[in-house]
């Protein structure tokens, strides 16, 4: 190529002998495949230096998803790494090429264009070089996607769970965790069926859950009103809560983060549009100990319990005594899950 | 108009010229404008129409960049937040990017086939004047209540029980009406490219940017429908008492969503499809070059078509969805990476040993290609659906489409507006201005855009008004507003040359660049007939051919044929 731009100062008139030094340079292609390669070889070299040079920055995870809260997060950032490194290839190469051409075919005083119109050798390559590079992340994908979709076993200092029906983990036991997306709040009910009206007297909580580490939790998502999404990015990939539809997806907080009293908080908001106070709705997810989340269960069980006696107390004395309205709206009685967890946060 | 003829007279008249054309003077005045037919005048009405709503949606995004400037920013309320990306997003999709592919298709599809209009004036006058109510209606909602759930207006959110203003009202009043006026267009596209090409235009010759024309009216006939039965639906359940979307009388949101991306899909590929039509047109004129594998991005531009109709889903890889279901949208998806990835390696490998001449069009051309190819790949990542349950709804995902939409087409649609503005008002665009204009806005494009992938993937959904001060958001959000300011001073550059310019530029002749194809052989601006007679057409590149000719006829010299292309090259040069 060096000796290209040489031979077009010549001018037009060398026209045709210069085409026919084309052709033979294509015929003799597979010495300039050699040396190409070996220059490709080079190039590959570079790259995965870059690569290395560019891991510390990718560590400060600006350019990979946020991960560490659990195996499926953990897996997706993987994932996302490999496709990363394909696409940096990819990304140096092209624009390296466009660049280089820009800078060396810049219309020069005496430069001929080259008239081609094509090379169906070289066409044919490219399309069957992309398509591979697609093969190839498509069978990474495949690789980790049993590691993502599916949740493993809780490991053996977590909670062990009786069995549920659900088809989950391997085990077929998971701690399940109903959440339901309201405008613009999240309420999470512990309990293994998630139908209307089937867990009636479940310990429930807003905002914030409360997790055992090491327990495959596994969620239930759906929506009262409109569509919302469940999302905490530590913890893995979001799901939309559908108003009709249950969607699903686990996480499992490895034993380091409930460590420590008051265990580690992963926070994450609503990811879909829900209205004028999308932005407002946050979510936490609070990893703690084993013993510490049997406590806190219980003591969420005694609160929940003693405010509905209340709000019977309550409701009986300005209905004048006679018919309660039902367990379902005492649930959703307004005043009630701030002044509980309210609580729960002192007693820690 | 004779004055125009005269312009590179260095050696011999590059073009034959139009000797004789309807010796009626062309009628002026604003009703000459209001009643015409002419596809000239109705592709200038949809450029500067597009042009001011383009100015529209880019304040609404410089407002919503202020408001997230900084954490916990109380400039805006939420409401207004919400109704600003809203208006953002559909102005810039219903009332920009698509219709401006029109207005650019309506002045050169006819040009560059040698037909002397469109094959029905009349609807094509219709397609305009539809276009234009749409976007009355949906202007004139900001008067009462501008709608608020983003452009895709997702149910229940969009249901009277959670909007019951108007505003979602005048959204589906607009997606009717803009929607009508492309399908009307898109008919006339079909119907003029099948029918009125010049005699010799065989499809194997058809100008890439009209391939891509026709395939753009294809689309638009495929997808449209489905987003009108979609928002008719949307427009009973609120108001007639029916329940498709809503979940709690059996209806199913899931469905709008189905029917929404079916259309909205197809849409991207609508938007970007003639962008890639001018950038075919482009390159080889800059780069002294034929196209690269004409038949391979011809081909291309129809698989990607196909395909496109094929890929839904893959905006909805959140929602439940058996893995079967998600397998076959990622790959899919991936299947479209081929065909795009095709097109990019024949547009480098027609720069490829050419002269590549640095016009403001051929570096808006190149910056296209540098910074599609980085929304190209971040399509990738979103495609593998694991992967996307990080990135979806996220700023990542801001980042990819505007890499796409703005950076993509966005950039085509100025790369055509400095190449064609001689031919539509027979002056030049100062180049200085333009290259001034072409930095600015891909440094300021880079640096809005680039960050907001770090912000989705620490964390940041998308269409929130306001965020905490968390990680690394507020520095990378302030970045992304200064970016925002500089791509929006680089436009007003361009605004001002094309006012400038219009009046003032320097006289551009019937040629100026050296084109290949049959618009450039007529007056700029042609004449209400465009052509007194067109030659037949014997290859992809017909004013070569003619050039050739004219050699031929006058005896010049191989050399003598390269001076005129040198002389011919921006006369209005540092005017």
């Amino acid at each position: 190529m060096e000796s290209g731009r040489a031979r077009t100062t010549q001018g037009a008139a060398v026209r045709p002998a210069f085409m026919n030094r084309i052709r033979a340079a294509l015929e003799t292609s597979r010495l300039r495949n050699l040396m190409t390669s070996r220059r490709l070889i080079l190039t590959l070299l570079a790259v995965v230096a870059g690569a290395l040079l560019l891991a510390p920055v990718a560590s400060a995870d600006l350019l990979s998803p946020e991960s560490g809260g659990s195996p499926n997060a953990d897996d997706i950032d993987t994932l996302y790494k490999f496709v990363l490194a394909v696409a940096f290839i990819v990304f140096v190469g092209v624009e390296g090429v466009l660049i280089y051409s820009l800078v060396k075919f810049k219309a020069r005083k005496g430069a001929v264009p080259a008239q081609i119109r094509g090379n169906t050798r070289l066409e044919i390559g490219w399309t069957v070089g992309a398509a591979v590079i697609l093969v190839v992340l498509a069978t990474l994908t495949f690789v980790k996607l049993d590691g993502i979709r599916n949740p493993p076993d809780s490991s053996a200092d977590g909670l062990q769970l009786a069995d549920t029906s659900r088809r989950l983990p391997p085990s077929g036991k998971s701690l399940n965790i109903c959440v339901n997306g309201q405008q613009y709040i999240w309420r999470f009910t512990y309990a293994d069926d998630c139908k209307a009206g089937k867990n009636l007297g479940a310990v429930f909580s807003y905002e914030e859950m409360v997790v055992p580490v090491n327990t495959t939790v596994t969620l239930d998502i759906n929506a009262q009103d409109v569509a919302h999404a469940w999302w905490i990015p530590k913890l893995g990939g979001k799901m939309d809560a559908i108003p009709g539809y249950t969607n699903h997806t686990w996480f499992k907080v490895p034993g380091k983060f409930g460590e420590k009293p008051g265990g580690t908080v992963f926070f994450g908001q609503c990811a879909e549009l829900c209205g004028r106070n999308h932005a407002n709705m946050t979510a936490r997810v609070r990893a703690v100990s084993v013993e510490e989340y049997q406590k806190w269960l219980d003591q969420r069980k005694s609160d929940i319990k003693s405010a509905e006696e209340q709000g019977a107390a309550q409701r009986k004395k300005l209905q004048g005594g006679g018919n309660t309205t039902g367990p379902a709206a005492a649930g959703q009685n307004p005043a009630e899950p701030g002044d509980v967890s309210d609580s729960q946060a002192e007693t820690e | 108009m004779a004055a125009t003829v005269e312009a590179p007279t260095t050696t011999v008249a590059p073009v034959p010229q139009v000797v004789a054309h309807k010796v009626e003077k062309p009628a002026t005045g604003w009703a000459s404008w209001v009643t015409t037919t002419d596809h000239k005048r109705i592709g200038i009405m949809y450029l500067v129409l597009t042009f001011a709503f383009f100015i529209l949606g880019g304040v609404e995004a410089l407002l919503i960049r202020l408001q997230l400037a900084v954490p916990n920013n109380d400039l805006l309320t939420p409401q207004t937040y919400n109704e600003l990306f809203t208006m953002h997003g559909t102005t810039m999709i219903f009332l920009f990017v698509v219709p401006v592919m029109a207005g650019f298709g309506n002045y050169f599809v006819p040009l560059m086939i040698g037909a002397r209009d469109m094959a029905f004036p009349k609807l094509n006058a219709l397609s305009f004047w539809l276009l234009a109510a749409g976007g009355l209606v949906f202007y004139g909602s900001i008067f009462f209540s501008p709608p608020e759930c983003g452009w895709t207006c997702y149910s229940p959110l969009s249901d009277t029980e959670y909007l019951p203003s108007g505003g979602v009202d005048a959204w589906i009043f607009l997606v009717h009406l803009t929607g009508l006026s492309s399908l009307v267009g898109a008919i006339n596209f079909y119907a003029t490219i099948a029918n009125m090409r010049a005699p010799g235009m065989g499809w194997g010759r058809l100008p890439l940017f009209v391939w891509a024309i026709l395939t753009y009216a294809v689309l638009l006939i495929l997808a449209l429908p489905v987003i009108a039965a979609a928002v008719t639906l949307l427009l009973t359940d609120r108001h007639f008492g029916t329940n498709f979307y809503d979940a709690s009388n059996g209806g199913s949101p899931l469905l709008w969503q189905h029917l929404f991306w079916f259309f909205g899909h197809p849409e991207v590929y609508i938007m970007v499809l003639p962008g890639f039509g001018i950038i075919s047109e482009v390159l080889p004129v800059f780069a002294r070059k034929p196209i690269f594998g004409y038949k391979a991005i011809a081909a291309a531009t129809l698989v990607i078509a196909f395909l496109g109709l094929l890929v839904w889903a893959h905006h909805m890889f959140t929602t439940p969805s058996p893995s079967l279901v998600l397998i076959f949208f990622m790959m899919s998806s991936f299947l479209i990476a081929v065909p795009t990835g095709v097109k990019i390696f024949n547009w480098i490998a027609t720069l490829w040993r050419g002269t590549i001449e640095f016009t403001t069009s051929l570096l808006f051309a190149v910056g296209f290609i540098g910074t599609f190819l980085i929304g190209g790949i971040t399509g990738i990542f979103v495609a593998v659906f694991p992967i996307d349950w990080q990135l979806h709804d996220t700023y990542f995902v801001v980042a990819h489409f505007h890499y796409v939409l703005m950076g993509g087409a966005v950039f085509t649609i100025f790369s055509g507006l400095y190449y064609w503005f001689p031919k539509m008002s027979g002056r030049l665009l100062s180049e200085p201005l333009g290259k001034a204009s072409f930095w600015f806005m891909l440094i300021g494009f880079h640096v809005t855009f680039l960050v907001q992938h770090s912000a989705g993937m620490e964390g940041m959904p998308r269409r929130i008004y306001e965020y905490s001060d968390t990680q690394d958001l507020a520095i990378l959000n302030l970045i992304s507003t200064i970016g925002a300011f500089i791509l929006g001073f680089g436009i007003l550059l361009t605004l001002i040359n094309v006012l400038k310019s219009v009046k003032h530029g320097a006289v551009a002749g019937p040629d100026p660049w050296k084109g290949n194809t049959l618009e450039w052989y007529t007056q700029s601006p042609p004449p209400v007939n465009n052509f007194d007679a067109v030659p037949r057409i014997r290859s992809v590149e017909p004013m070569k051919d003619i050039r050739r000719q004219i050699i031929a006829q006058t005896g010049a010299a191989e050399p003598a044929y390269m001076t005129a292309m040198e002389a011919g090259r921006l006369p209005g040069d540092g005017h």
